[in-house]
């Protein structure tokens, strides 16, 4: 099954699929609770955590939608279980309202959207990179999110690992917004041993449970609440109802406001932290490929070829889309003469690159939304319309 | 002799949260008092008792209970209480939902965990309308009977949600009113006992909302009404087939005995657990 390296000094190389990547890095990083609704191009997630959660200890269910998987992913999670899904467009849509249950309700968990084109039914085999928008704004109410988007095999295990830190150390739900290339991809990749990979785990209440223990009440500096686990006796409330500290329902403003404003200042204040890229020559560029995903495979490219002609372009991958990495763009935009977006959607991530450049230098977009993947020949010819 | 006092399970409320938002007359008091001698009989340890609701008048309960509890959305307590049970299968998990949240939007989850017969007892307060949101119809409202999204009468048939739970699989089925608030604590009792999925459905009354668009606009009238239409389920296997129409039985509907869910599972992770 999942063979280890025959000799433990020689590394653990193997050729890989995107998606099982995401399920090994998932068991890596600690994940013992996986529920899911079969969805192309998400399915091998599940089919491949069905055999080896029960060998790690762990659990898996199909429920019977993407509403009940994120439902018992979430009841799961409240015992103290890492907990993950994993789906693609229909049922990304379908897993929305509870997404922000557990923004709001601080609950740590991993969704996993393998995106495929849309909108509806859309394309179920073919790649996109649409759901960008979604990720962020898809649940009522406002409410914070982080998103990571890999680009590789190897970024998706990388990813997949960062995306359940973050999701317990911020304790927020942790969106990897993956793309059919990168979920069906298969590349080379080394495995790192288990002592190599850092596992963050969320903090418990650091006292007994007592009445009068506040499982909502904000830490210093982190923001984050120490929410005890359930069945371990402290007999807490979690409310999907706007809640003060000792978690029960409030509509007192200031109290609504204290809570709002904390869970969106618990995430933006360690953007540095959280804002995952990649920067290629970007030094003494003149233009800018800014992209994602597996979209980023096809700048890269063109980087790497413009370079070896001596033409001044430089490529930016980003891996967290939110929250979005402003302090990238602001420096980027007064040294660049133009900044080119390239994205399998209509246009998501290039409304944020120009909100931020304010102007300071061009931007200019490479959207494609036809269910295939953007070449480094569609690149070539979208900067040529540039000059 | 048993104390019918509030002081013996008095400290199972959060009585700090009180007085509830509850209408005065409303039937899910009467529904939370049983539930609380039920847990007190089974002398059950607070710690491992987690309840979950949705959303609706009746899923406030859990804000006054002294356990852990989880008010989730519309319609997906059993979902969260499945991954609750899943994860700490040694925990008790109820279930305590309105007939909207229930046989409406939670719908498919209610089948699915009864056709799944995981160990869940699920309390269903049937108040035949959506009270939270003032008073429409639910799949349990009944035909020909008024709501305010049924102006002119409930032209839809209602499920009969013990025999919606005994054909999806569940294993323990029960009925009772909020007139047979003894009876309640018994059957909750042998609900929370059974292994597997119990469905234990619980007629109550919203007389603010349904009863007063139905005639019966006090809460002694909704208790008239449900007493004059119940009848053991003993009986009722006795009546003719016109008989059986007027009335609703109560008491234990099914109950058998079937694998259940949890401790399947855990058989297989007990074979491959480090087979890696
Ligand atoms: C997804 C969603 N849809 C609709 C609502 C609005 N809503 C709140 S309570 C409720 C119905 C509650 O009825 P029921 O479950 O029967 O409980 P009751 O209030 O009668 O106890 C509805 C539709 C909601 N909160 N969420
Ligand atoms: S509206 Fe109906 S169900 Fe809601 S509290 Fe009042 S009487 Fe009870």
């Amino acid at each position: 099954m999942n063979s280890a390296p025959k000799h433990p000094e020689q590394p653990d190389i193997r050729l890989m699929q995107g998606n099982r990547a995401c399920a090994e890095a998932a068991l890596a990083a600690g994940m013992r609770f996986f529920a899911g609704y079969p969805i192309t191009p998400s399915s091998e997630i599940a089919d491949f955590l069905a055999s080896a959660l029960p060998r790690h200890g762990g659990s898996f269910i199909q429920m019977e939608d993407e509403i009940a998987s994120m439902g018992a992913v979430l009841g799961a999670s409240l015992t103290g279980v890492k907990a993950m899904t994993a789906t693609s467009g229909p049922g990304f849509s379908l897993k929305q309202e509870l997404i922000g249950y557990a923004a709001l309700c601080e609950i740590p968990c991993v969704i996993v959207n393998v995106q495929r084109g849309g909108p509806s039914t859309g394309l179920p085999t073919s790649p996109a990179q649409s759901d960008v928008m979604q990720s962020k704004w898809g649940s009522h109410g406002d409410y914070p999110m982080v998103v990571l988007a890999p680009s590789s095999v190897k970024e998706t295990y990388e990813l997949t690992i960062q995306a359940f830190n973050f999701a317990e150390m911020l304790r927020t739900p942790v969106i990897l917004l993956s793309d059919e290339i990168t979920g069906h991809l298969y590349e080379k990749i080394t495995i790192p041993p288990p002592e190599a990979v850092p596992v963050i785990t969320r903090r418990s209440p650091r006292v007994a449970p007592n009445a009068s223990y506040k499982p909502y009440l904000p830490n210093e500096p982190d923001l984050v609440p120490d929410i005890p686990d359930i069945g371990t006796g402290f007999h807490f409330h979690t409310t999907g109802l706007i809640h003060t500290p000792d978690g029960f329902p409030t509509r007192e403003p200031e109290e609504v406001r204290a809570l709002i404003t904390r869970l969106h200042d618990k995430i933006n204040s360690r953007k540095h932290e959280i804002c995952l890229y990649e920067e290629r020559n970007t030094g003494d560029a003149e233009l800018i490929l800014c992209s994602f995903g597996a979209s980023s495979r096809s700048c890269f490219q063109v980087v790497e070829d413009a370079r070896k002609e001596g033409r001044k372009i430089g490529g930016i991958g980003l891996k967290t889309l939110w929250p979005f990495p402003d302090f990238i763009f602001h420096k980027l935009s007064s040294s660049v003469k133009a900044i080119l977006v390239c994205e399998m959607n209509c246009g998501h991530i290039i409304g944020e690159v120009e909100r931020v450049c304010e102007g300071r230098c061009r931007v200019e977009g490479l959207g494609k939304c036809t269910g295939t993947m953007i070449t480094p020949s569609e690149i070539e010819n979208a900067i040529k319309r540039i000059k | 002799m048993q104390s019918n006092g509030l002081s013996e399970i008095k400290h199972l409320l959060r009585t700090h949260r009180l007085p509830h938002i509850w209408c005065p007359g409303c039937g899910n008091g009467i529904i939370t008092q049983a539930f609380l001698r039920a847990v007190r009989r089974l002398d059950l340890d607070p710690d491992k008792i987690c309840i979950v609701s949705g959303i609706g008048c009746s899923s406030r309960v859990v804000e006054y209970l002294d356990f852990d509890t989880v008010h989730t959305a519309h319609g997906r307590a059993i979902p969260f209480a499945t991954g609750i049970k899943i994860a700490r299968p040694e925990l008790n998990v109820v279930v305590l939902a309105g007939d909207g949240d229930i046989a409406a939007i939670g719908g498919n989850h209610f089948i699915h965990g009864a056709r799944r017969n995981i160990d869940i007892t699920v309390i269903i307060f049937n108040n035949s309308n959506y009270g939270m949101t003032g008073g429409q119809y639910s799949p349990l409202t009944l035909f020909g009977e008024k709501a305010t999204t049924a102006p002119y009468g409930m032209v839809e048939q209602p499920f009969d949600m013990c025999e919606l739970a005994r054909g999806a699989g569940a294993t323990f089925v029960a009925r009772s009113t909020t007139w047979h608030a003894k009876k309640l604590v018994d059957l909750i009792v042998q609900g929370v006992e059974h292994r597997g999925f119990s469905s234990i459905e619980v007629i109550t009354g919203c007389h603010v909302n349904y009863g007063k668009r139905n005639c019966r606009e006090t809460a002694v009238k909704m208790l008239q009404w449900q007493k004059e239409h119940s009848v053991p389920i003993e009986r009722f296997h006795s009546m003719t087939e016109e008989e059986r129409k007027k009335y609703f039985p109560v008491g234990i509907i099914h109950s058998e005995t079937r694998p259940e869910y949890t401790e399947e599972y855990a058989k297989i992770t007990r074979i491959k657990r480090d087979d890696r």
